[in-house]
């Protein structure tokens, strides 16, 4: 008899769980579903029709926000500024984090709690400054002091992480490269790197993410639309007055695709490891 | 050896520094706008420019308006302002960027011929961007925009909404308003809305009854702190909110709402009235082209002054005073302000022209609106402005009279004690 | 050795050690600190942001101690922390801990948790802005939460969400705490399945039931976990800036206000370059004031 009463605890207490989870992915999906469904309305039916499948599908907003949004030109801009930001952030800041952690050299630790008190202190009417300086060095209005901008916006955080799991590496692995020969360079690329695998992928998404929504400091540097990102497109469906809240809507799906494909990839590396560090 | 390279890295870097030559004349100009409902008219008739003069000019949006205002400043900053921009702030700022010669003079182009350019657009609309002779700002006095558009804001109704309650005519006076908004509610349809969580819309009602109370002497009185705002024809400005909260003539969450929203609801026909500016013809097309609807100024409540709705150059373009390309710049502004292009420009995007012979052509809903710029006015052509801050005391004092959380006394006092710590601060 | 040799040998060695962070300390000291230097300048000066300004010494910030605008919009950032600290990361350790032991369309999960930390601050607003919209047409509830109060039978529940000073802030907290949930739960998953297993075993055979297990083998495993988790909460909640102008425009009076807003409201509205500039270095101080705490309360949880 007890064993059934187990049982049907055991039962009732999965089902909640799963009627639990359900519920919150219900709230997490139903922006994706709005988005969808906008998308495949006109500008006149998207607030009167009240069906939950439109009456009437209209196919085409994809295709106008592809071609009117210049969607092209800017889905690579944003691909290009990505890779490049991400690679760069994650050698910088590797190098850096490896050095905070493993190397000694006068200044190690000042140097250190400036990048992380760079986290918090915020910079809005820096932006002006900002430009200003860019002028001067003639990196305005170019990819290459774009991507450096935008390096510098995720570099506090990565170096921190990666800082984090340095400090797990077991001295054993260190001390065994370097009776192999390795130098210091030797060290960070064959033992710390591979382990760092999973704040890596944490890096790789946090700052994916970023680049990919950034649009104020790509319309404060640069000036020719065919060095705009992927969120500058997007500006262009929200008028000044009139929003065209379909194609906006089929804009904005077509632009969350790629970030998503970028999670899903790296999320497998971040489970499987992001444990090894975080005991103890 | 490391050393070297960092040192030579170093050295080649402050040697860019200092290069950088002055820009030589060339047929290509330039021009950043923040508007996107337009690029694509700026787009081809720049494509026509070209094709009838030979002179390119590459037109640049950078939006949102924010974002816009940033770059112009930063730009300014670092003298890499385009041939031709625009600048949104306010007119101190304006001012500020003439003084710093970022801005050419275009009285003389304006003048010129018998003053043949100056006389094809509305004064009102010319009056935006320039400074009268013994203007507080210290600037040179003349013309220094050229405005391409005219909008002004006045009250929107509903025929189709009116008619189902049983209002034959839209209201003439404020009274007449509040009673035509009760009926409303009785019928079951919210009365009024607008963009009032953008605070410029929401002073733009209040100055608007704050002329017709007290006269706009009084209102330039009391911004130069002769006139307190504790004053009881400033309550009586207040109290007009308190009425319309009251009365329950407003939206719900109208003091949140975005003008984006705003129209939403109006074009959605949500509520019957609404306030808003000329643009909203473009924005109720595109939403709903079959909305019966009609204009007319805000009622007035008393009849000793006018009430002057705020109107004038609803965009101006200026052109950089360090271009190396002026006078082809002033050449291809003056083309954009013919008669042919502004046809152009009002009927694709549903605004009124600046050019006067071109207000023929426009939708009878923008001839209404058209009508109502004789008794128009804006701040950027009164002689002096109030302060900032407590522009912004008293309209989010007036919000908070919205939602019923102070009294129209005690806002008045604390406007005035904003004012009274900005005049000790010496402003 | 030669004491000469010695010191250079160190100082050779330092130097290498320091390359490694030349690339990141170059590109810092470009796009952070000389920008940083230039805002603690502006902090005390007065500017329009162009032509001359004004040096004002410490007059921005004499000001800004009696500007009681600014120190409410520091509490409402403080409460949407709070929020985010307890219902958001409540949220996700809750999900964190129910996937653990689902084997089941964990990845599913994984994936679909993670799509409001993705979306756009744009969409974000838009939609929820339509959710919580509090009018009537036709009947009709246009808001989609105040129709399912009403069709559900919680008619007395039907609000006006964001326009009413009492719970406009505690919406916005809650909706920023829905976008968010999606990283903590990530790490806090991660973090529960490295608890070895072994040890859910020995409490069992020791007779635990579940909050014991909960207090006594999960918690003190999650330590390091949580710090982490905390601290980016507080850094990012404390930040929230654009959620709120995509949900309530330039705010429900000051109500809703917090120090991002003032700050853009000063270069903007205002056109008080320094005074902006002032609040920043405040605020600045104020999170690594909180940062420090923080720190300094798990160092001494460890101990414990």
């Amino acid at each position: 008899m007890k064993t059934n009463k187990y049982a049907l605890w055991g039962m009732t207490k999965s089902t909640l769980i799963h009627i639990f989870l359900l519920s919150v992915t219900l709230t997490c999906l139903f922006p994706i579903f709005w988005m969808l469904r906008c998308a495949f309305m006109t500008n006149e039916t998207v607030f009167v029709d009240k069906a939950l499948v439109p009456h009437h599908l209209n196919f085409g907003n994809f295709a106008i926000a592809w071609t009117k949004g210049n969607f092209a030109v800017y889905f690579l801009n944003s691909i290009i500024y990505t890779a490049c930001v991400v690679t760069g952030i994650v050698f910088i800041a590797s190098l850096a984090a490896f050095a905070f952690s493993r190397l000694k050299f006068p200044g190690k630790n000042i140097i250190f709690y400036m990048f992380v008190a760079a986290m918090m202190i915020p910079l809005p009417g820096s932006f002006v400054a900002l430009f200003v300086l860019m002028n001067k060095l003639h990196l305005v209005n170019t990819r290459f002091g774009y991507i450096l901008c935008m390096i510098n916006v995720g570099l506090s955080m990565s170096i921190l992480l990666l800082k984090t799991f340095f400090d797990k590496m077991p001295h054993e692995l260190e001390d065994a490269a370097r009776i192999d020969g390795c130098g210091k360079i030797g060290i960070w690329w064959h033992v710390a790197l591979p382990l760092a695998r999973p704040a890596i992928a944490v890096i790789v998404i946090f700052n994916s993410l970023n680049v990919w929504n950034e649009y104020i400091l790509a319309t404060l540097l640069l000036v020719d639309t065919k060095l705009m990102p992927l969120q500058r497109g997007l500006v262009v469906f929200q008028g000044a007055n009139s929003t065209d809240y379909p194609v906006l809507m089929a804009g904005l799906t077509m632009a969350a695709l790629p970030i998503i494909m970028v999670y899903l990839f790296m999320q497998k590396h971040i489970v499987k490891g992001l444990s090894g560090e975080l005991v103890g | 050896m490391r050393k070297l390279a960092v040192w030579c890295t170093c050295l080649i870097l402050l040697s860019l520094t200092g290069c950088s030559k002055p820009p030589e004349p060339s047929n290509k100009i330039y021009l950043w706008h923040w508007m996107t409902d337009r690029n694509d008219t700026f787009q081809k008739l720049a494509q026509q420019y070209k094709e009838e003069t030979g002179i390119e000019v590459s037109i640049q949006l950078f939006a949102p308006s924010d974002a816009y205002s940033q770059k112009i400043i930063a730009a300014g900053q670092s003298n890499v302002l385009p041939d031709i921009y625009g600048i949104l702030d306010k007119k101190s700022v304006v001012a500020d960027f003439i003084k710093a010669g970022l801005v050419l003079d275009l009285t003389d182009a304006m003048e010129a011929d018998g003053g043949k350019w100056k006389d094809s657009l509305f004064d009102k609309a010319l009056a935006d961007k320039s400074f009268e002779v013994g203007n507080i700002y210290g600037v040179k006095p003349g013309i220094y925009g050229v405005p391409i558009d005219v909008t002004n804001e006045q009250l929107l109704y509903n025929k189709k909404l009116l008619a189902k309650a049983g209002i034959a005519t839209p209201p003439r006076t404020y009274q007449e308003f509040i009673k035509d908004a009760q009926i409303l509610r009785r019928v079951g349809i919210i009365p009024f809305v607008s963009g009032w969580g953008e605070l410029w819309l929401l002073d733009c009602f209040a100055s608007n009854y704050a002329f017709n109370i007290m006269g706009e002497q009084k209102v330039f009185a009391t911004f130069r702190g002769e006139v307190k705002y504790t004053d009881p024809e400033w309550i009586k400005v207040f109290n007009i909110f308190a009425e319309l909260h009251d009365k329950g003539v407003l939206m719900d969450g109208i003091v949140t709402k975005g003008n984006k929203y705003a129209e939403q609801d109006f074009a959605l026909e949500r509520a019957a009235f609404a306030f808003n500016g000329s643009w909203c013809v473009n924005v109720y097309h595109d939403m709903n082209p079959h909305l019966d609807y009609g204009v007319i100024p805000p009622p007035p409540m008393s009849t000793e002054w006018p009430l002057k709705i705020w109107g004038s150059a609803g965009s101006s373009f200026m052109v950089n005073g360090n271009s190396p390309n002026k006078t082809k710049a002033v050449a291809f502004l003056k083309w954009l302000t013919s008669k042919e292009q502004q046809v152009v420009l009002s009927k694709e995007t549903n605004n009124l022209p600046s050019n006067k012979e071109a207000l023929l052509g426009v939708s009878p809903i923008l001839r209404d609106f058209a009508t109502g710029m004789d008794q128009s006015t804006h701040p950027n052509i009164w002689p002096l402005n109030e302060d900032p801050s407590v522009s912004e005391a008293f309209d989010k004092g007036i919000q908070d009279i919205i939602i019923g959380e102070k009294t129209p006394q005690q806002v008045s006092e604390d406007v005035q004690m904003v004012k009274d710590s900005q005049n000790r601060h010496g402003n | 050795m030669n004491p000469k040799v010695k010191a250079a040998v160190i100082f050779k060695d330092n130097l290498q050690n320091f390359f490694f962070v030349l690339p990141a300390l170059s590109i810092f000291c470009v796009f952070y600190i000389y920008p940083f230097l230039n805002m603690i300048f502006l902090s005390f000066h007065e500017w329009r942001g162009i032509g001359p300004m004004h040096f004002t010494g410490l007059q921005n910030y004499k000001g800004l101690m009696s500007d009681h605008l600014w120190w409410d919009s520091i509490g409402h950032a403080g409460y949407i922390t709070l929020i985010a600290l307890t219902f958001q990361n409540a949220l996700a350790f809750a999900l964190a801990l129910a996937c653990d032991r689902e084997i089941r369309m964990k990845r599913f999960y994984r994936v679909v948790f993670f799509i409001p930390p993705v979306l756009s601050e744009v969409v974000v607003g838009l939609i929820w802005n339509w959710i919580l919209n509090p009018e009537m047409q036709n009947g009709q509830h246009i808001g989609l939460l105040n129709h399912l109060l009403y069709t559900s039978g919680f008619p007395q529940l039907v609000h006006n969400w964001l326009g009413d000073p009492k719970t406009a802030l505690t919406t916005i907290a809650i909706v920023h705490s829905w976008k968010g949930f999606g990283w903590g739960f990530i790490v806090l998953l991660a973090g529960l399945q490295t608890i070895d297993k072994q040890l859910y075993e020995a409490a069992k055979i020791d007779g635990a039931g579940a909050w014991k297990t909960f207090t006594n083998v999960i918690i003190p495993m999650m330590l390091p976990v949580i710090l982490v988790v905390v601290i980016l909460t507080i850094l990012g909640s404390m930040q929230v800036f654009v959620l709120i102008i995509a949900m309530v425009n330039e705010g429900l009076v000051n109500h809703t206000d917090v120090p991002v807003t003032r700050i853009f409201s000063a270069m903007q509205n205002t056109n008080r370059f320094g005074y902006a500039c002032a609040e920043a270095v405040i605020f600045g101080m104020v999170l690594i004031g909180v940062s420090f705490m923080a720190k300094k309360l798990s160092d001494k949880a460890k101990q414990v």
